[in-house]
């Protein structure tokens, strides 16, 4: 028994990515064919290539069904994949795995939402029939417990703490604005984020991801057969997986100021990656920032900073574009919305840009010689998590 | 003997003040408070919130059969006493009945019940209404109470007689399905429930073996506030024997209201150390008038009251007039836009009894460790079905974590809600009612309240909230 890995044994040969906004002119179906093409043109190949598919979305169809109709598939295994806000990484996973059994030569993961038809703001879980005791509180409530949770262990004072908060939606506000495909292109103001408007706890409207449609894919095969289909493949150096038993919710052994899930993933993920030292060895790491709050714990989750400290990081610049570490350089969850199927393959299609040095100058890291991305996508809440992470390297070996 | 084991009452915490109905309707209101029932409280709630604090006074003895009286049921065909007797964790051989429609049917199930042979829990609640500037809307309120009936040595109080005086006549009204009701001229009703009201009373002292100067408390209680005033001057009783009749503070409370006051005529006694063999009556004008003499006994001294009415009476928050109209579905202010939430699904409600109406976690023998909701694994050690019921409506906690939720569907937002750790072990996040959001902060000390969490397709989710531990609220 153990977790193993799949370290250099897949590639990805080829991306694509809608841009992420209120596409009331788009169905999924069009979100669908979009990403998809982007990707086979990518790759260049067309989807008969493809031996099968993974597709994820959360609630905007079921069954492969969803897939193979708009893409006219024949007679393809299409999976479809669900698992809270991670269902597009969880697509990835699919596949992936698929190519490495060697079951498959060609398998394809393709993640997308159409959210903004439901005629309500923000996410919106269809729950199955059930005794009418499970909690009906937003995610941006059950979120904004840990800024204060986090702020008295450290012994953060309430003015230092928005300001921490606000830092890091000012940053991904810049990265987003650099990015044609980001939801929200306009910088913001440290001011502008501290007074908007609170909606949970002290958690303002820009400390919370928007909402908007989207969709992403991404074209596997195995690593000694990714330079027939591109130069600079993206290997799969690590790919982790942690569901919690949700006992964080019932267990008073647990603070808020620390999500277990994630923790473990990274740890699983480092481990197969042999990465020791990631705040170093990382030359960047697109993660789930839903909430503010959020980024800030998991700079300690995932290792960037020592517990207590990630807020002085912040404040000190150490995850902006130009900083040691450069954290959600296309501008995260805050500047792109949620499209809860695509988010997880939308992070991957940054690294895929960045670490083949293809991101707009006014965006691309510094640190890219390092070699090797994370993406990190978490589900569920404090207390109620799931945690996928990966890592990926532009090199062999 | 016969007579009352125990007695509670239940003032829901929020208070309009009658002034303000004036100052916003430009009409109407008048002195003083009434009681507000919450917008996740109903009579059936009410009730159990007024059952609870009886049992819990009433050492240990469970009743054979527990009563439910109201004017304003949350159900109609399906009984709301058996929902009562779920959060009560009563035994499923337990009768479970509602006396429902009257405002005469409280003091009639407490009248039954007394007269009757098995040990009997008595709940009566109600909520009254009346259109914005009517005077039911100001003299109404919202309550439940509860009296505990059997034999033995607990007795407090014993039934030494009573009687009924019936008369047919429409003085108030109201067709099934309205939430106000109408009225004939007042003082055709005055006439008629003064007399009433002295020959129930003159025939129960007569049962009783008593003369008027015998009673140390009555307690006159009916809708017809003149005809209640009229009677208490007719009878011309010496100074502190018609006892206050809530009235004021709480407001007329219906079919809770005849109880409401007994069980507060009883905690006061207890508490004042009134001598054995102190004669209180409960008169009761609806539809005639019904007397119920009872004589304190020795093990009055002995009780001890949960929550006495008159600390939870000087223990309420104040709600604006606006918020009480939109409470009671008389404004209907913009609703949040988040989708409704679905019906409960009745099986899984059913399956999930003890959890859902009781508020029974798990605790693993092992560990020690409680689960809510109860789970067949353990989160510490892992064993399976190695768990006991942990019963936790009754527990404390404290507050470890709260946060304010601006966007979530609830039918009165913001929704308040917070992590609390339970004295003795146990986690859970609850949401929380009865207290304004700048109340609660980590260490605010909470309890757990029966509530209706929402309605959809005419099925009430009845769940558990926590609140604010207050003296006496």
């Amino acid at each position: 028994m153990g977790s193993h890995g799949i370290y250099d044994k897949v590639a990805i040969v080829g991306m694509g990515c809608t841009q992420f906004a209120e596409l009331w002119e788009k169905g999924l179906d069009d979100l669908i064919v979009d990403a998809s093409t982007e990707a086979f043109t990518s790759a260049g190949i067309g989807k008969d290539d493809v031996d099968a598919y993974w597709f994820g979305t959360a609630q905007s169809g079921m069954s492969g069904i969803t897939l193979a109709r708009p893409l006219q598939l024949a007679n393809k295994p299409v999976t479809r994949v669900e698992n809270y806000c991670t269902t597009g990484s969880e697509a990835l996973r699919g596949a992936v795995y698929a190519v490495a059994s060697g079951a498959y030569d060609v398998a394809m993961a393709v993640g997308a939402e159409k959210v903004k038809d439901s005629g309500y703001q923000g996410l919106n879980a269809m729950n199955p029939p059930g005794d009418g005791t499970a909690r009906t509180l937003t995610a941006a409530a059950m979120f904004s417990m840990v800024a204060p949770a986090y702020a008295q262990k450290y012994g953060v004072d309430e003015e230092t703490m928005a300001e921490v908060l606000a830092s890091i939606a000012v940053k991904n506000h810049a990265n987003g604005a650099k990015n044609p495909r980001a939801q929200f292109r306009r910088e913001i103001t440290k001011e502008a984020a501290l007074s908007s408007p609170r909606l949970a706890g002290s958690l303002g409207v820009f400390d919370c991801a928007g909402v908007a449609d989207g969709a992403a894919a991404a074209i596997v095969v195995r690593a000694e057969d990714a330079r027939n289909y591109t130069d600079k493949p993206l290997y799969i150096k690590a790919l982790s997986f942690a569901a919690g038993s949700g006992s964080g919710l019932i267990d008073p052994g647990y603070d808020y100021t620390h999500f277990p899930e994630c923790e473990a993933a990274a740890a699983d993920a480092y481990a197969q990656a042999g990465i020791t030292d990631p705040r170093r060895q990382l030359a960047m790491a697109e993660v789930h920032d839903c909430f503010t709050p959020t980024e800030l714990v998991l700079m300690e989750d995932l290792g960037f900073a020592p517990r207590g400290t990630a807020w002085k990081e912040v404040l000190a610049g150490t995850f902006a574009l130009d900083g040691d570490l450069p954290v959600n350089p296309d501008g995260g969850l805050k500047s792109f919305g949620h499209p809860v199927g695509a988010s997880g393959l939308r992070m991957f299609f940054e690294c895929w840009l960045q670490m083949r040095r293809e991101a707009p100058a006014e965006r691309q890291i510094a640190t890219v010689d390092r070699g090797l991305a994370m993406t990190h996508n978490l589900g569920g809440y404090p207390g109620e998590m799931v945690s996928f992470v990966s890592v990926v390297g532009s090199e062999l070996g | 003997m016969r007579g009352i084991i125990s007695a509670a009452g239940y003032v829901p915490y929020r208070r309009l003040a009658r002034s303000d109905i004036a100052a916003f309707m430009g009409g109407g209101g008048g002195k003083g408070t009434r009681a507000v029932a919450s917008h996740d409280e109903d009579t059936t709630t009410l009730g159990v919130e007024a059952a609870r604090l009886a049992l819990r006074s009433g050492g240990g003895r469970l009743p054979d059969t527990i009563l439910f009286a109201t004017a304003q049921p949350a159900y109609l065909d399906k009984t709301n006493a058996t929902a009562m007797a779920a959060a009560l964790r009563l035994p499923a051989d337990t009768g479970a009945y509602d006396f429902g429609g009257a405002l005469r049917s409280g003091m009639g199930a407490l009248a039954t019940a007394l007269r009757g042979n098995d040990s009997t829990l008595v709940v009566a609640a109600d909520m009254r209404d009346g259109l914005p500037t009517s005077g039911d809307e100001a003299a109404g309120g919202d309550a439940g109470a509860a009296v505990l009936v059997g034999d033995g040595p607990e007795v407090l109080a014993e039934l030494v007689g009573a009687a009924a005086a019936t008369d047919e006549f429409t003085d108030r009204w109201r067709a099934p399905g309205e939430r106000t009701s109408k009225l004939w001229e007042e003082r055709f009703g005055e006439n008629r429930y003064v007399a009433l009201g002295q020959d129930a009373l003159g025939r129960a002292m007569k049962a009783a073996d008593i003369e008027s100067g015998d009673i140390g408390r009555l307690a006159i209680t009916g809708m017809h506030s003149r005809a209640v005033s009229g009677l208490a001057k007719k009878l011309k009783l010496a100074d502190g024997v018609v006892v206050d009749d809530l009235t004021s503070s709480v407001g007329q409370s219906g079919t809770a209201h005849p109880l409401l006051v007994l069980a507060s005529v009883l905690e006061s006694l207890a508490v004042e150390g009134a001598p054995d063999g102190t004669v209180c009556v409960a008169l009761h004008l609806a539809d005639g008038a019904d007397a119920l003499v009872l004589r304190t006994t020795d093990a009055l001294a002995r009780w001890q009251p949960a929550r006495p009415v008159s600390e939870q009476v000087g223990n309420g928050g104040t709600i604006t007039y606006a918020k009480f109209l939109a409470w009671r579905g008389q404004l209907q202010p913009e609703p949040p836009r988040r989708p409704e939430p679905a019906r409960v699904s009745s099986t899984a409600a059913h399956r999930n009894e003890e959890w859902k109406f009781g508020f029974v976690g798990s605790r693993d023998k092992s560990s020690g460790a409680i689960h809510m909701p109860p789970s067949r694994v353990s989160m510490q050690g892992g064993a399976v079905d190695e768990m006991e019921p942990a019963a936790m409506a009754d527990a404390v906690g404290t507050v470890v974590t709260s946060t304010i939720d601006r966007l979530a569907y609830s039918p009165s937002p913001p929704i308040v809600f917070a992590v609390v750790d339970f004295d003795g072990g146990g986690r859970f996040p609850v949401e929380l009612t009865d207290t304004d959001a700048e109340e609660i902060r980590a260490g605010s000390r909470v309890e757990m309240t029966f509530r209706r969490l929402f309605s959809a397709d005419g099925i009430h989710d009845y769940f558990w909230k926590a609140r604010p531990v207050r003296a006496g609220g």
